[in-house]
């Protein structure tokens, strides 16, 4: 799936806890208002944090994506 | 365990993590790389969350801090002798960054700020000089528990 031109892509495979948030939250700081970032995974402890980071931050996570050996992350920034 | 909430409902937003201005202090105690490392990650942590943190670094801590010291710091818990070897194989094998690297990267999104302790400093023969540059400043015990006072979480590394 081809990503959509406003949406910022971040490959944190093989990268550990925090990695991949801390990526995620790095993306985040330098989209706008609207636009949408996926971060992909391998850290299984993505799939906890990541969720209850959106959440905390108050941006919309549009879904979480299985593929193989990876999750996709798509996360809308919202302030 | 948390269960991920994706969405807040609606009028119910969730607490933006902006408005929520707390602090973690760590007093760091141990010079080992295997303590350093959760010194870092909770670090990480902290800053994901909007959470401010101030480290405190005092004796084997402070020691890990001098500079170039960070960089080629291979000790171990002794007590883990057995596993510290594979853990540190495993970890280069898989590419994780330093502590070290995790805590410059901590402390370039957020709120981190690193304090040596005098007593430390005085008692070593150093100064401010003499450490790495991720070192703010040096503070007193009495002046770093007055500012952890202001904070919710302190944990001793």
């Amino acid at each position: 799936m081809a990503a959509p031109q406003n949406r910022i892509l971040i490959d944190a495979r093989g990268s550990f806890c925090p990695g991949p948030l801390m990526e995620l939250i790095r993306g985040i700081r330098q989209a706008k208002v609207g636009e949408e970032v996926e971060v992909w995974s391998s850290d299984q402890g993505s799939r906890k944090d990541i969720p209850f980071w959106v959440q905390k931050a108050g941006h919309t996570l549009v879904g979480v994506f299985d593929e193989a050996g990876y999750a996709r992350f798509v996360v809308k920034k919202a302030r | 365990m948390r269960t991920p909430c994706p969405n807040p409902p609606p009028g119910k937003r969730a607490p933006v993590v902006d408005t929520m201005p707390n602090k973690m202090s760590l007093v760091v105690y141990s010079g080992t790389v295997d303590k350093l490392y959760p010194v870092a990650i909770m670090a990480s942590g902290a800053v994901a969350m909007g959470t401010d943190v101030e480290i405190f670094l005092t004796f084997y801590g402070l020691d890990a801090f001098r500079k170039g010291e960070p960089q080629k710091n291979q000790k171990m818990d002794v007590n883990y002798a057995d596993l510290g070897p594979m853990l540190a194989k495993l970890m280069r094998e898989k590419h994780v960054p330093s502590w070290y690297d995790m805590l410059k990267q901590a402390k370039s999104m957020g709120n981190v700020k690193v304090h040596a302790c005098a007593m430390t400093l005085d008692l070593m023969g150093l100064k401010k000089e003499h450490l790495d540059p991720i070192v703010d400043d040096v503070v007193g015990a009495a002046e770093f528990v007055d500012n952890a006072a202001k904070g919710e979480i302190t944990l001793f590394i």
